[in-house]
């Protein structure tokens, strides 16, 4: 995904918008930023598929050496991908953070959760001003 | 995720190298110390397979001098300070009345190059300010002794890791290096004063160094450049904290505390009670007689999942037996460890345990401590 085209949380998860069978459907990051923030990752909770999701709410987590880190949801909806090889595969959420480092996708409640979020440039100030 | 603290931090004589190379800083204790430079495992690595470099400058330095300076300490202190021969060092407690822990100790004799004695007691950085006040009453009782703090006019330096000798050995003369575990020396090289240790809170071979502040980044960066052939690498305090879990060395405020005595941590071959009178002495023969009930533990989690501080310990009933007090996902051996309390009767090696990390229940083993040994 380009990040340009991205929403962003304040926690530093991105989602992003695409179409698939029909639908639209959210993917949902965390980005390069919170990666290197986190530094030496060594587990990553995931939600089951089927899982309800709401924006703001926790919906994983992500543990380094030094501490546990809450994922928390940019939108509402259903989990309807969890990105399980990620997992075994932590690396790759710093390799690849906008593309093959996607968390879970999410089957939109409503696109209007998407408002309150971030665009590229004022997350970008927001990692800045950090 | 993080914030940065700017209240009026305390900087050690390393802290603008610190900031300068990148490390993350965090405030402990009052200080503004670098957590890591560039990665916990890496830094955590570099220790455990060559050497690495540690700024332990807040950790608080009181020197002892006057002909009963010995027996003053030998109250305050739960082992004997009068026979410490010259050059050794002692791991000891500070106790209050009932047994309690105010903090844990390193104190050694020590001699100048001009045949001056001294003792010096390294006490923890958030205890500095406590133990100050704790000596302060007890110091009017020995008005030949002179208590300084030398907290602020030093640094300290850890060279930590199995080449520390080498390193250490192309800056010192070679009686530093032949030091034996838990001796020290003060040394005079170029009019430098140094006190040499051979401690440290890693679990691996390593020298701890005391030098005057202004010559603290000199230090720093020669140890650095006689290092760089076994790439030694600058750590902080996160690796800190996992190289002294992986060793089961206990860190005041989680597995001590003044609500735990020296017995119930397992420190009690740091209490010494035959033929003294100290600080916490009734207290703590009352311990050895009737123990507490509860006992610190090494625990190792299946999974990946670390539990952390806090963390309940849970039967097969049900019932919480005890709860975490550090805890890690262990980079040497590569899967969780966490040191806590449980119920006497069952700490037990090889005893399956649940831990309940935030709500959701991790399986664990009671292992033996230390979790890591060098060879």
């Amino acid at each position: 995904m380009n990040p340009e085209d991205l929403k962003y949380n304040v926690s530093h998860e991105w989602v992003g918008l695409i179409e698939e069978n029909g639908e639209q459907v959210a993917v949902v990051g965390i980005t390069d930023f919170a990666v290197e923030q986190l530094t030496d990752l060594v587990y990553m909770a995931l939600p089951a598929v089927g899982t309800r999701v709401k924006a703001g709410q926790e919906f994983g987590e992500v543990e380094s050496v030094k501490a546990v880190s809450a994922l928390y949801s940019p939108v509402d909806g259903e989990v309807i991908a969890s990105h399980e090889e990620l997992v075994d595969n932590l690396e790759t959420l710093g390799s690849d953070p906008f593309g093959q480092g996607w968390i879970i996708k999410v089957r939109l409640e409503n696109v209007t959760s998407l408002d309150g979020l971030m665009d590229r440039a004022a997350y970008l100030q927001q990692c800045a001003d950090a | 995720m993080s914030e940065s603290h700017q209240l009026e931090l305390k900087t050690t004589p390393l802290t603008q190298w610190h900031v300068d190379h990148g490390a993350r800083m965090v405030n402990f204790a009052g200080y503004q110390m670098p957590v890591q430079y560039s990665s916990i495992l890496a830094e955590h690595a570099a220790t455990r397979n060559a050497a690495a470099l540690f700024d332990i400058s807040h950790m608080g330095r009181l020197r002892f001098e006057g002909p009963r300076a010995h027996e003053l300490l030998d109250y305050l202190l739960t082992r004997r300070v009068t026979d410490i021969p010259t050059g050794a060092v002692r791991y000891s407690l500070m106790c209050n009345e009932m047994g309690g822990v105010l903090d844990d100790v390193l104190i050694s004799n020590l001699e100048t190059p001009s045949s001056r004695h001294f003792f010096l007691l390294v006490v923890n950085a958030s205890n500095r300010e406590k133990i100050v006040k704790w000596i302060g009453p007890h110091l009017a009782d020995y008005p030949d002794v002179v208590c300084n703090d030398v907290t602020e006019s030093t640094a300290m330096i850890a060279v930590q890791g199995p080449r520390s000798a080498e390193i250490v050995g192309k800056l010192f003369a070679p009686r530093v290096v032949e030091l034996a575990y838990y001796r020290a020396l003060v040394v005079d090289q170029m009019h430098k004063p140094c006190i040499i240790s051979r401690t440290g809170y890693t679990g691996e071979d390593g020298f701890e160094l005391i030098v005057r502040a202004e010559d603290a980044g000199r230090v720093w960066e020669n140890l650095l450049l006689a290092g760089r052939q076994h790439a030694i690498t600058a750590a902080g305090l996160g690796a800190r904290d996992t190289l002294r879990l992986e060793a089961a060395m206990p860190l005041y405020g989680h597995e001590l505390s003044e609500e735990m005595d020296p017995i119930t941590c397992g420190l009690g071959f740091a209490v010494n009670l035959k033929d003294r009178v100290f600080i916490g002495r009734e207290a703590l023969e009352n311990r050895r007689s009737r123990p507490l009930g509860v006992k610190r533990i090494g625990l190792r989690l299946a999974g990946k999942r670390a539990a952390r501080e806090g963390a309940s310990l849970i039967d097969s009933d049900g019932r919480t037996v005890g709860h975490v007090t550090s805890g890690t996902f262990s980079p040497t051996l590569q899967y969780p460890i966490a040191m806590g309390y449980i119920a006497s009767e069952l700490a037990i090696e090889g005893t399956a345990i649940d831990v309940d990390i935030r709500g959701s229940k991790a399986t664990a083993e009671i292992v033996t401590l230390p979790f890591y040994r060098r060879v």
